[in-house]
């Protein structure tokens, strides 16, 4: 692909704008999600890079979930859920973290930086922790840049 | 255990002994009938075939450097489910463990079926075994191709030679198998050896009063040199394939002549669901969906979601994956799909410390989990 094609194909992120990650986060409806929910109740500050998709256990996140969040153009895909012990479903927890370790392996062969993939626990009563962890991972994205997958015209 | 025992070869072809060693089973060994790759056509494919009839395995031809189709499927539909009786099925190494795998899966069993695999010295793809027989009654080539002590022969062609996923198969003893044959540094114009690997093999093959003998260390070298010619295949393959496709443009470019047909889904012996999800109306997407995507970038390669295709069979099935190499074998643009499968296969089975096919006792990684392991992706507080 010639270099005028391409620099017309992004009007919309010239190099001087700021680039601002999209982050996509499977939550579990019984603590992540909560957590979410009482960060905006509680007024943390929260900033708009997040899209919240609610699951009912990290469990049910299948890997493909992930995969087509990343080739349309997220950043980063964050998966959260109960503590160890806490799962709703008892072990769903513990599912997801084999899926999110089976991604990792695969992903990394293309180039896909394991830091786009992150799974944590976070309780329903962790409203703070929730702001934190996503405000942090947005700053981490933000340094690692956007992913290949936005400007790829071929998938 | 492993008892070994000899089988002489009528009129110096390897393939009239194996014939006389499965008539042996089916009138002798307590079996039902036998499963077994067979020419069914003068110069078609080999494909396999449930005999019950003893005289009928006079075509019956499981050496053949023909690989149709991993009968591990057709074994596993054998099995799922009471026949009452049992089944003597001739499948190569890389068969019986995706048999293992299905069984561990749920989709087959056991419990009325004798495994005999043999020393695999590879077969051409489907494209390449009909010019390898060209105008000749395959049957009389098999032997030629085996060598005179299995293996010891040069197996390529003019422009041609075994499939990429047997060149790099290091996986070639039927180790899982209850009664492996074994061929590889045995005079093939005399005998070949018969060797039980499991309690079961074992009381079939003390049945057929066959002659014990110690298993040669000739057998031994042999197969330790073909298996270290084939591992330093495999790793250059590997090397190979990491490179092109490090990135997702990479990636893009080694299935850029994939026209989503799905062909290796369907020949993939481990892709076992009956109703893959890229054929549900979850992909059935409409019209609107599709402008709306093409705006977004300016354009939109259709049919869509090819690397999202081959990127979610590789999170389902890589685990799983023998490395058969059928997949290529059934693309029709010639994509090195069997490459990349093994390439990130290897990966994935490592991340588990898991070897498909290797035990019934491992399960299948996804399928189980611990409660204290892998801290670096997520930690246990």
């Amino acid at each position: 692909m010639d270099t005028a094609v391409a620099e017309e194909e992004t009007p919309q992120a010239p190099a001087t704008e700021a680039f601002e990650p999209t982050i996509v986060a499977f939550v579990c409806n019984w603590c992540t999600y909560t957590a979410a929910d009482l960060a905006g109740t509680s007024r943390l500050v929260q900033r708009p890079n997040v899209r919240l998709v609610r699951m009912m256990c990290t469990g049910m996140v299948d890997p493909k979930y992930v995969i087509k969040a990343l080739l349309g153009g997220a950043d980063a895909v964050l998966i959260s859920g109960c503590h160890p012990g806490d799962c709703h479903y008892i072990n769903g927890n513990y599912k997801a973290r084999r899926r999110v370790k089976l991604l990792n392996d695969i992903l990394d062969q293309f180039g896909i930086d394991r830091r786009r993939l992150k799974l944590t626990w976070v309780g329903a009563s962790e409203g703070n922790e929730f702001a934190e962890t996503v405000n942090d991972l947005i700053e981490e994205i933000r340094e690692l840049g956007p992913i290949e997958t936005r400007d790829m015209m071929v998938l | 255990m492993a008892t070994t025992a000899k089988v002489d070869v009528p009129g110096s072809d390897p393939v009239l002994g194996v014939q006389e060693f499965l008539k042996l089973l089916l009138r002798q060994g307590e079996i039902g009938g036998v499963f077994v790759q067979t020419h069914l056509n003068p110069h078609g494919m080999p494909m396999p075939t449930l005999i019950t009839d003893p005289e009928r395995l006079d075509r019956a031809d499981p050496l053949a450097p023909a690989f149709p189709m991993n009968a591990a499927r057709m074994a596993a539909r054998l099995t799922h489910g009471r026949s009452g009786d049992r089944v003597a099925a001739v499948l190569r190494p890389c068969e019986i463990r995706a048999f293992v795998e299905l069984v561990k899966l749920n989709q087959g069993s056991m419990d009325e079926i004798l495994l005999i695999g043999f020393d695999c010295l590879g077969a051409y793809s489907n494209r390449n075994y009909p010019r390898y027989i060209g105008g000749d009654d395959p049957m009389s080539l098999t032997s030629g191709f085996l060598g005179k002590t299995g293996g010891s022969e040069d197996t390529a062609q003019s422009d041609y030679d075994i499939a990429e996923a047997c060149q790099s198969c290091e996986n070639l003893e039927p180790l899982g198998a209850d009664i492996g044959i074994g061929l590889v540094g045995m005079d093939l114009g005399d005998h070949f050896v018969v060797t039980a690997h499991t309690p079961q093999g074992e009381a079939v093959l003390s049945r057929l009063g066959l002659a014990d003998v110690e298993d040669p260390s000739a057998r031994r070298a042999a197969m330790d040199a073909l298996v270290e010619k084939r591992t330093a295949y495999r790793n250059a393959m590997f090397e190979r394939t990491h490179e092109a496709t490090s990135t997702l443009a990479g990636l893009s470019e080694f299935f850029a002549r994939c026209v989503n047909c799905y062909n290796c889904r369907a020949a993939c012996p481990v892709c076992y669901c009956k109703e893959c999800v890229f054929l549900t109306d979850v992909f059935d997407h409409k019209p609107w969906q599709y402008l709306g995507w093409a705006r977004h970038k300016g354009m939109l390669k259709m049919p869509t979601d090819t690397l999202f295709f081959h990127l979610t069979r590789l999170a389902h099935m890589s685990t799983s994956c023998v490395g058969c190499g059928q997949c290529s074998n059934a693309c029709p643009n010639d994509i090195p799909v069997m490459e990349l499968f093994r390439t990130v296969g290897a990966r994935t089975q490592a991340g588990f410390d898991y070897v498909p096919g290797r035990s019934f006792d491992e399960p299948p990684p996804l399928s189980v989990f611990k409660a204290d392991e892998f801290p670096e992706v997520a930690g246990a507080d």
